[in-house]
């Protein structure tokens, strides 16, 4: 994998036209054109995030935006083969246990300080050990050590082989911050927070709350002739259908995944220079179910959730619901994500089935309450035709509805019976799947864990085994049987592989060329 | 002139009448009418309304048919409509016949309680009640109940405070009644009038603002009520008017028919109030 982000990366220089670079890469135009200087976006990302420094928060819309601002050591293709970044080479023994990345040249922070392999190391071993939920668990329980051999070279040992180390190197995972400014200050309330200070290829200008946010250009980026686009604008408006007049009418340029209602995505994919992929999601590959809170009664018994699985019209769910828009899943891991296996127990829509099932279950039509997710009419839209769904196999269901607080206090307090989530899966099972299902994980306090209460010590000795299996080979036998193992237990009802399309002017080209979309694409778009 | 006969003199009291008796027997009647869950999702999206005759009225996101979600909706409108009016009541009159009596500190009391009610705005205090209280048919009656006394306590407290004066009044109290007795047989059922006409243009209200709360998403989740359909097909405006346009069709005509019986009401009750016409 080393070798060959050094070979791109030297094509990268060496070559002078950026259309053939990114026709190797994979990436979505091989039109020979050349990138037009200057230009401003106006982007929805919705609703507005909470901050923008991106160590401290990784919420969407704060991806969305920060992902510009901030970089980190590699970028993931639409395939999640990672690509060079802030690191512009990489190496990784065999063993899958020390990772060496060897650092750009000439790179600035914004506010004209060198970067170099001291803050990288500061920020994966202090700043975010500190603070990101997500790291602070990798750093924890795998890693040995995290030290810089020379300013330009840092290299992270794993206690035990650890893969998908690399996919924790995405910009949201670990966004690398600066030393001189956060190095002994209280990280939470360090005044820098609002105005963060990057790598990137834009710089942060200004955020009038409530109305938008600016990026500006940053000239002093690594890479000579990038970025393109002179400003990015990121717009706050509250409604969604007011988002989709302000395309309509050319005062913005980007609707974001999640910026406009569904059903609205095919009338205004069909407007005059528009257009609209699904790509840019890979990385995230959002996966949605039904958490049923084993817990609670009848929901503890298995033949009872698998009868509430062949009552559920997913076709229905993605075809109208959805507007056709998604994938049925087999199982806990995408199929967009590594080491997906769809060797696993089916679940077609069977009613005929599942009332056998609810009678074998011993169900005697007592209520199961449903938390609705208030994230707009799709979600309500859903929750109706599946609560539908059950009346016509006799399951007795209520939607309860709630707005987001509440949902994510009365799910991080195990306070359901049923709820809709959906999560990122990350790239790799290790990072983002196994958190849902592993006894470990069952703890109050966050909607985004084991909230449903499955416990199954096969289940999480085989997460455990393959999160660290040496190799890719072995890591794939061990997440076929865990994928199978769940398929038949049924700890979460599978729904839908989400797909959030981008809805944007053809003339903006190049945003989407990565597994994370917009998060990072304003570093190669170009507007004509 | 007899009571008929003075409500039948008001044309638009009639017509609001035969709407009136129309819906109710939709309400009646809508189980038979349409006897499967207004829920159920029955044909292809957005069909379009009087292309078939199975779903004359189309169907809606779902595809389920906005005919029955339209029937079975009536049944909830006026129970609603017709329970939280009834709730004001039982909140209103007590305290505006309490207050209109007794006078002096009770009446500035209670007084400054209703007034308290009556400067918060009610939509905002109805949405704020169902909020915390979790959307449910009992929390939205409720909250009605709550936004829609103040103004009837206020009527009764006037009508009270006339009617204690009079002749009949004070020979009931030389009499020795006891206060109950006299507010009850003697004072309250001639304030009867007032309060029927009052109470059929809350009936109205009582429905707007249910369909309100439902159009915000704050209605019964698991409820089919004319707000719900108005508001779940508001974003498909463009493309599919039928889904919102037939509930608010029978929204409209729901509280016109209200307000027209509740004048023709006016008219037959209060002779002497009502404007001359002819």
């Amino acid at each position: 994998m080393g070798d060959t982000g050094t070979f791109l990366m030297q094509l990268w220089k060496k070559t002078a036209s950026l259309a053939l670079a990114l026709a190797l890469l994979g990436s979505a135009s091989a039109l020979a054109q050349t990138p037009k200087k200057g230009g401003v976006a106006q982007v929805i990302v919705t609703p507005e995030p909470p901050m923008l420094m991106q160590g401290l928060n990784q919420t969407g819309p704060t991806n969305m935006i920060a992902g510009n601002i901030y970089e980190s050591m590699l970028r993931f293709d639409d395939k999640l083969q990672p690509m060079p970044s802030l690191a512009k080479s990489w190496k990784v023994s065999e063993d899958s246990k020390v990772f060496t990345f060897t650092l750009q040249d000439e790179v600035k922070w914004h506010d004209g300080k060198p970067f170099s392999a001291d803050d990288v190391v500061f920020t994966l071993d202090k700043f975010l050990r500190e603070v990101h939920p997500r790291w602070r668990p990798i750093v924890n329980n795998q890693v040995e050590k995290i030290e810089k051999t020379d300013d330009k070279t840092v290299v992270i040992t794993m206690k035990q082989p650890f893969g998908p180390l690399l996919f924790a190197m995405e910009v949201a995972s670990a966004p690398i911050i600066p030393k001189h400014l956060y190095e002994g200050t209280d990280y939470k309330n360090n005044p820098n927070n609002n105005t963060p200070i990057g790598t990137g290829p834009f710089k942060f200008k200004e955020w009038k709350k409530g109305s938008y946010i600016q990026l500006v250009r940053n000239p002093d980026y690594y890479l000579k002739d990038k970025p393109a686009l002179d400003e990015v604008y990121y717009p706050f408006i509250p409604d969604a259908a007011a988002r989709a007049v302000a395309y309509e009418t050319g005062k913005v340029d980007v609707l974001t995944g999640g910026a406009v209602d569904i059903f609205d995505v095919p009338r205004l994919a069909k407007l005059p220079n528009t257009c609209m992929t699904t790509k840019g999601w890979e990385m995230f590959a959002p996966h949605a179910w039904i958490t049923p809170n084993v817990r609670n009664g009848i929901l503890g018994s298995k033949e009872f959730r698998q009868a509430m699985m062949y009552a559920i019209d997913r076709d229905f769910g993605k075809d109208v619901v959805w507007n056709g828009f998604g994938k049925i899943p087999t199982g806990p891991i995408s199929s967009k994500t590594k080491f997906y296996s769809d060797n696993v127990k089916k679940y077609s829509y069977d009613p005929k089935k599942a009332k056998e099932l609810v009678k074998a279950s011993g169900y005697k039509g007592e209520t199961i309450k449903f938390l609705g997710l208030p994230y707009g009419e799709t979600w309500t839209r859903w929750a109706e035709a599946i609560k539908q769904n059950f009346a016509d196999v006799g399951i007795n269901m209520e939607i309860v509805t709630t707005d987001v607080p509440g949902w994510v206090q009365k799910t991080s307090n195990w306070d359901f019976d049923l709820t809709f989530n959906f999560l990122y899966q990350l790239g790799d099972p290790a990072i983002g799947v196994s958190r849902s299902y592993v006894s470990g994980n069952i703890a109050k306090g966050n909607p985004f864990g084991n909230v449903g209460g499955y416990s199954n010590p096969e289940a999480d000795k085989l997460f455990a085994d393959a999160a660290v299996a040496p190799t890719p080979e072995k890591r794939q036998e061990l997440y076929t049987k865990v994928q199978q193992v769940l398929a038949e237990d049924l700890p979460v009802l599978w729904l839908l592989e989400l797909e959030y399309p981008t809805i944007y002017r053809c003339n903006i080209k190049n945003l989407v060329t990565t597994g994370i979309g917009v998060n990072d694409g304003f570093r190669d778009a170009w507007k004509e | 002139m007899g009571f008929m006969s003075r409500f039948a003199a008001n044309k638009g009291a009639l017509v609001g009448l035969v709407l009136l008796i129309a819906l109710l027997a939709f309400a009646v009647l809508g189980p038979w009418l349409y006897p499967t869950s207004p829920w159920r999702m029955v044909a292809r999206p957005f069909t379009a309304p009087f292309v078939t005759d199975r779903f004359l009225l189309g169907t809606d996101t779902l595809g389920r048919d906005v005919a029955a979600g339209l029937v079975h909706g009536t049944r909830i409108s006026i129970l609603i409509g017709f329970v939280s009016t009834l709730v004001a009541l039982l909140i209103g009159v007590p305290l505006g016949a309490l207050a209109g009596y007794f006078g002096g500190w009770i009446d500035d009391a209670l007084m400054r309680i209703t007034e308290f009610f009556q400067t918060i705005p009610s939509f905002a205090l109805a949405i704020v009640l169902v909020a915390v209280l979790q959307p449910s048919i009992y929390s939205i009656v409720l909250a009605i109940g709550i936004v829609s006394w103040p103004p009837v306590a206020r009527l009764v407290r006037g009508e009270v405070l006339s009617l204690r004066t009079r002749e009949y009044v004070q020979a009931a109290i030389t009499v020795g009644q006891s206060t109950l007795r006299i507010i009850f047989s003697q004072v309250l059922p001639n304030t009867v009038a007032p309060i029927i006409v009052m109470a059929s243009l809350m009936v109205a209200s009582a429905i707007l603002l249910e369909s309100s709360l439902s159009f915000l998403g704050l209605g019964d989740p698991n409820l089919m009520t004319w707000g719900y359909m108005v508001g779940a097909g508001r974003t498909r405006l463009m493309d599919a008017w039928w889904i919102s346009f037939f509930p608010g069709v029978a929204i409209f005509l729901t509280v016109l028919a209200l307000n027209l019986v509740g004048e023709g009401l006016n008219d037959a009750l209060n002779p002497r109030l009502s404007r001359g016409r002819e």
